[in-house]
């Protein structure tokens, strides 16, 4: 149904409000995703990931009246993906929770690993089950605080402001835990993808 | 304003993002034009952002937007007229 998903979702949202509610259907499609790796981040196994997807999704549409047009709609529903993550873990007392607003610590000297010779893209190590278990184990292993804000700018593409209003954290927040998330990930993943990439073919970066 | 690789690595993030301040930013690009590692570290960097967000390395579940439309119709029928 092309013409329902072109609709404008402000649109959609009112008519869903307004009685059509297999509009949700469609209104959801295009997060499924972020949200389903929104609560991967937290939960960290598949089954308790997607219970947490479908309760937040639910939950969205059990609020959507209390949805005001001020924010996107996929940063309201991440901002409940995650509510919904944190509270399932508080309840199953599974992991420290870490205040909503901590700012990391700065002045522990976080430095990236030391690389020579690492400019080409490993485009077909992505491909290689090995390599996508090596990112998904770094990016679980990051502290909550940054590994949100990693998933949700530089794998969900959210901008700052959206980050910091799903966070409901401040804008340098999100700047200084991103960054830290990005020292991190290159200490640990770099050096190792750059060993498992010895392979004779490899494509260039195109901005180089 | 000459800047050392340390200062170099706090602009990092920034740099790739395209969100440093012009002086700053020539800065840190004249630096890397000249410092072998703080450049393999700003390309590794951004080679792993790159790589994370490939939607091959965090992949919905087999089955799970099927599951998750039959959840959300569950829960449409206790609203349906």
């Amino acid at each position: 149904m092309p013409q329902v998903m072109n609709r404008p979702e402000p649109e959609m949202i009112a008519a869903i409000l307004a009685g059509d509610i297999q509009l949700y259907h469609e209104l959801i499609r295009p997060y499924e995703r972020s949200v389903y790796v929104m609560a991967l981040s937290y939960m960290k196994n598949e089954t308790d990931a997607e219970d947490v997807a479908q309760e937040a999704i639910v939950r969205a549409f059990r609020k959507l009246s209390s949805f005001r047009a001020e924010s996107k709609f996929s940063t309201w529903l991440i901002s409940i993906t995650l509510n919904e993550a944190r509270t399932r873990l508080r309840r199953q007392v599974l992991v420290r929770m870490e205040s909503l607003d901590q700012l990391p610590d700065e002045g522990n000297g976080l430095s990236p690993a030391l690389l020579r010779d690492w400019h080409e893209i490993p485009s077909e190590a992505i491909e290689r089950d090995e390599v996508r278990k090596l990112i998904q184990q770094a990016v679980d292993r990051l502290p909550d605080i940054y590994r949100e804000v990693f998933l949700l700018r530089d794998v969900e593409e959210l901008s700052i402001n959206e980050a910091a209003e799903a966070l409901k954290i401040s804008i340098p927040s999100v700047k200084v835990r991103l960054h830290r998330a990005h020292l991190i990930l290159q200490k640990q993943l770099a050096p190792q993808l750059r060993t498992v990439n010895r392979t004779p073919k490899r494509r260039l970066l195109p901005w180089l | 304003m000459v800047i050392d690789c340390k200062h170099v690595w706090n602009y990092i993030s920034d740099f790739i993002d395209g969100a440093l301040p012009e002086e700053i930013r020539v800065t840190v690009q004249k630096h890397l034009d000249h410092c072998e590692i703080c450049s393999a570290i700003l390309d590794s960097t951004r080679n792993i952002i790159i790589l994370t967000a490939d939607d091959r390395v965090f992949e919905l579940p087999v089955g799970f937007s099927e599951r998750l439309h039959k959840r959300i119709d569950l829960e449409l029928m206790r609203f349906a007229p």
